[in-house]
């Protein structure tokens, strides 16, 4: 029997080597420029013509969502398949075809939770990158504490009624659909909340972009007047959406690490130690002529290093069946200092080169860098707070108890 | 692949947990100590000889399978759990390493049998000085003809105390400080010359200052190539620190579990301090270094024994970062403890003490973290 799977897989990677080989775009191999990322949607735009190309086969296939049952439009691949087209990818340094909150969150607690009429209505869209989605978690009085949410749902006979305010709703202004964290009942925090999904054309449905520090607007303000929605886009059931929404922040959180905010890499900046070199200067035999400022950066490496080490085990011992427990929150936590660190250590190697904002007389990917160096104290806070992150740690993985 | 055990490698992790909670718990080390034993424990080296550990990465013919470093790492880390003292690090890894490593095929027929049987104890001469740095050695092999004159001295050699075999570092040429010009030598400890002056150190597992007076050495007790010692040496020092991080990653493991079941039963304020949120945040920081710490750890082990990744890289973050986390969590311990936690009596002072060795021998955290960035060219 074993034989034959690992025969039938190599047969699989011959297949899957020929159809990328075939159907993969020779621009898609390349890095990609940030402007380049395809979120999908119906208003997303291709500003490489090969990207859309791309991914229409990927999504036809089912790859962007591979371990995804065919019967919702994903690639019905099981793990080990998976993982020859994840090396198949990786061989030809293909682009993700699809960046996109409802294959990374939504999809998956949707595969969880949903009705079989709700799976077949939205997870295919997806898969195609069709319709991107946003998340409705975070209100003004609701952060750390998302379970103290007051946006409200009541229910209309015929239909729900929805009133209220979100914030920090990532890319609400371009999202066509929204999952959403509503309040049904106040009797009850916990037990008060339902997850809902509905169209963000909605009449009474407005986004703001929000100015950030860095001086993009990655997040909005939205706003929700008498908002009306379809008794059948409620998700599991009403005033259980809590479970919902914790599973859903343990793929938040599980997506983050994966990518680790980026935070060992990003097109057009240079590592800490490559500006060091440049910019501080080295001594005779090539270090960093700033002893400390080397040392800082060898140890943030190491961390960095350390870091991705422990994302890759997790995955080698998952696939292997073995228990990883609730990691996606110190992976989360740790993504974040390895972002922040990198950038203050970037911003401290470029000296006064790092201090511009736009316009001429600066380095493109030092401006980037300064961006991203404000951008990233956003990563302690987004997705639960290093604060809340090491809470769930200390209680759910240590067993520590609260105050009696 | 190179994070998941193999069953083999399963079974000796769980015979090593088993033996050093049974046989060899914190209580043993403190007995030996209190009888002024400094480490010395001919029984538990008779039981570790019986369990076979000193021949994990031995095969019984040569090219034959063995556990692997990824094995003796199981072992290690279990020794680390209890701060036992063994001399496994030195026999097992060290010298069988140096020898398979460095050794003609005649010193491998004499050798390599003997440690794996645990006959034989040997202790690496290196360091002359108080700090980890490998190329400065002084101590002269001077060519007589037959073999070798050597005159020196080696500070603080681990277990030098209780070996019967060294393996001395020594100069056959050139300056201190310079890379060519080292050669290893095998030297028994009865040899006329040689003088070892036991020490009694902070964690009571003892070391030696060894002295080489006009101690002559054969042509058969060259290990490795005539001058460029550095060859063997440095991969050996690669695995020794490897080693040594598995400890480091138990005695870590051990010292958190022990604060942790402090946290859950002692009270104040008629709370449980682990309920404190400046508690919780510190355990769950300590958690996410131990759990980091340990990919290093693995993935080091796991090179060295595929031959794939860079060994000299994931040694010294393997090093440094195990490091950092006995300093931390032998530290916190103490914190956590409160008062009995600096009291004789009670265990987190022994792991605290124990954790100063573990970071200074085969290059502290700062020394790894300096040869690492030197290792990417910064």
């Amino acid at each position: 029997m074993a034989y034959d799977v690992t025969e039938d897989l190599e047969a699989f990677r011959t297949e899957t080597r020929d159809w990328l080989e075939a159907n993969c775009p020779p621009s898609m191999r390349t890095p990609m420029a940030d402007d380049e990322i395809v979120w999908g949607g119906k208003r997303g735009e291709f500003k490489n013509p090969d990207s859309k190309v791309w991914l229409d086969r990927m999504g036809e296939r089912g790859w962007t969502a591979p371990e995804w049952p065919a019967a919702y439009g994903g690639g019905g691949l099981t793990k080990e398949q998976n993982r020859v087209l994840q090396e198949e990818l990786r061989r030809i340094k293909a682009r993700p075809a699809l960046f996109s909150f409802g294959l990374w969150m939504f999809g998956p607690a949707l595969l969880e939770f949903g009705n079989e009429e709700q799976k077949k209505r939205f997870l295919p869209d997806i898969v195609k990158g069709k319709t991107r989605w946003c998340q409705g978690y975070s209100e003004p009085g609701a952060g750390s504490d998302l379970a103290g949410l007051q946006t409200r749902c009541e229910d209309k006979g015929d239909h729900y009624l929805i009133n209220g305010q979100k914030v920090w709703t990532s890319y609400a202004d371009q999202a066509d659909w929204i999952f959403c964290l509503v309040r049904t009942d106040t009797s009850s925090k916990h037990e008060g909340i339902s997850f809902i999904l509905f169209d963000m054309e909605s009449p009474g449905v407005e986004a703001r972009p929000i100015l950030l520090v860095s001086g993009s607007s990655p997040f909005c303000e939205t706003f929700f007047t008498d908002v009306k929605v379809p008794k059948d886009q409620l998700v599991g059931r009403v005033n259980g959406g809590w479970e919902i929404a914790k599973r859903l922040l343990q793929f938040e959180r599980s997506s983050i690490s994966a990518g680790g905010f980026g935070g060992t890499g990003g097109s057009g900046i240079l590592g800490p130690e490559e500006y060091a070199k440049i910019h501080v200067g080295t001594d005779s035999e090539g270090r960093i002529a700033d002893g400390d400022l080397r040392g800082r950066i060898a140890d943030h490496k190491m961390y960095a290093k350390a870091f991705n080490l422990t994302v890759q085990r997790q995955t080698e011992q998952a696939k292997a069946g073995q228990q990883v427990g609730h990691t996606a929150s110190i992976l989360k936590y740790g993504a974040a200092k390895m972002n922040q660190d990198r950038h203050e250590l970037l911003i401290e190697a470029l000296g006064t080169e790092g201090l511009g904002w736009e316009g001429e007389g600066f380095d493109e990917g030092a401006m980037k860098a300064t961006r991203g160096w404000l951008r990233s104290k956003g990563n302690s806070i987004e997705g639960g707070t290093s604060e809340i992150n090491l809470n769930v740690v200390a209680k759910r993985v240590l067993g520590l108890k609260d105050h009696q | 692949m190179s994070f998941v055990l193999t069953e083999d490698q399963e079974m000796l992790r769980d015979t090593a947990l088993a033996f050093v909670r049974d046989e060899l718990p914190v209580t043993h080390l403190r007995a030996l100590r209190d009888k002024g034993a400094n480490g010395r424990d001919a029984a538990t080296r008779q039981k570790l000889a019986e369990l076979g550990f000193f021949g994990v990465i031995i095969p019984d013919e040569p090219g034959g399978e063995h556990f692997g470093l990824v094995g003796l790492g199981q072992i290690l880390e279990a020794q680390g759990r209890t701060l036992a003292a063994t001399p496994l690090l030195q026999t097992a890894l060290i010298a069988a390493s140096a020898i398979q490593l460095g050794g003609s095929k005649a010193m491998q027929a004499e050798w390599l049998p003997k440690i794996a049987a645990g006959e034989t104890t040997f202790a690496l001469a290196l360091d002359e000085s108080a700090h980890f740095a490998p190329l400065n050695v002084a101590t002269e092999a001077e060519s007589n003809g037959q073999g070798y004159t050597l005159n020196g001295m080696k500070r603080f050699v681990p277990g030098g105390h209780d070996a019967e075999m060294f393996i001395v570092v020594a100069r056959t040429f050139g300056e201190t400080g310079d890379r060519h010009g080292l050669t290893l030598f095998l030297v028994p400890a009865k040899t006329k010359g040689v003088t070892v002056q036991e020490l009694k150190t902070v964690d009571s597992h003892g070391a030696a200052h060894v002295t080489f007076d006009d101690v002559m050495v054969g042509q058969n007790g060259v290990l490795g190539p005539v001058d460029e010692g550095a060859d063997v040496l440095e991969p050996v020092l690669d695995r020794a620190a490897i080693g040594m991080a598995a400890e480091m990653l138990g005695s870590s493991e051990a010292a958190f579990e022990m604060t942790l079941e402090y946290l859950q039963s002692r009270k104040q304020f008629g709370q449980l301090i682990g309920s404190f949120q400046s508690m919780q945040h510190r355990a769950a920081k300590m958690f996410t270094e131990i759990e980091m710490t340990r990919s290093c750890v693995a993935a080091a082990l796991a090179a060295v024994d595929s031959g794939k990744g860079d060994v000299a890289e994931l040694a010294s973050l393997a090093k440094a970062k195990a490091g950092e986390l006995v300093h931390l969590v032998s530290n916190e311990c103490v914190q956590m403890h409160g008062g009995i936690g600096m009291t004789d009596v009670a265990d987190p002072g022994l792991y605290m003490k124990r954790a100063r060795v573990q970071e200074a021998l085969y290059g502290s955290a700062s020394w790894h973290r300096d040869r690492y960035a030197r290792l990417q060219g910064f």
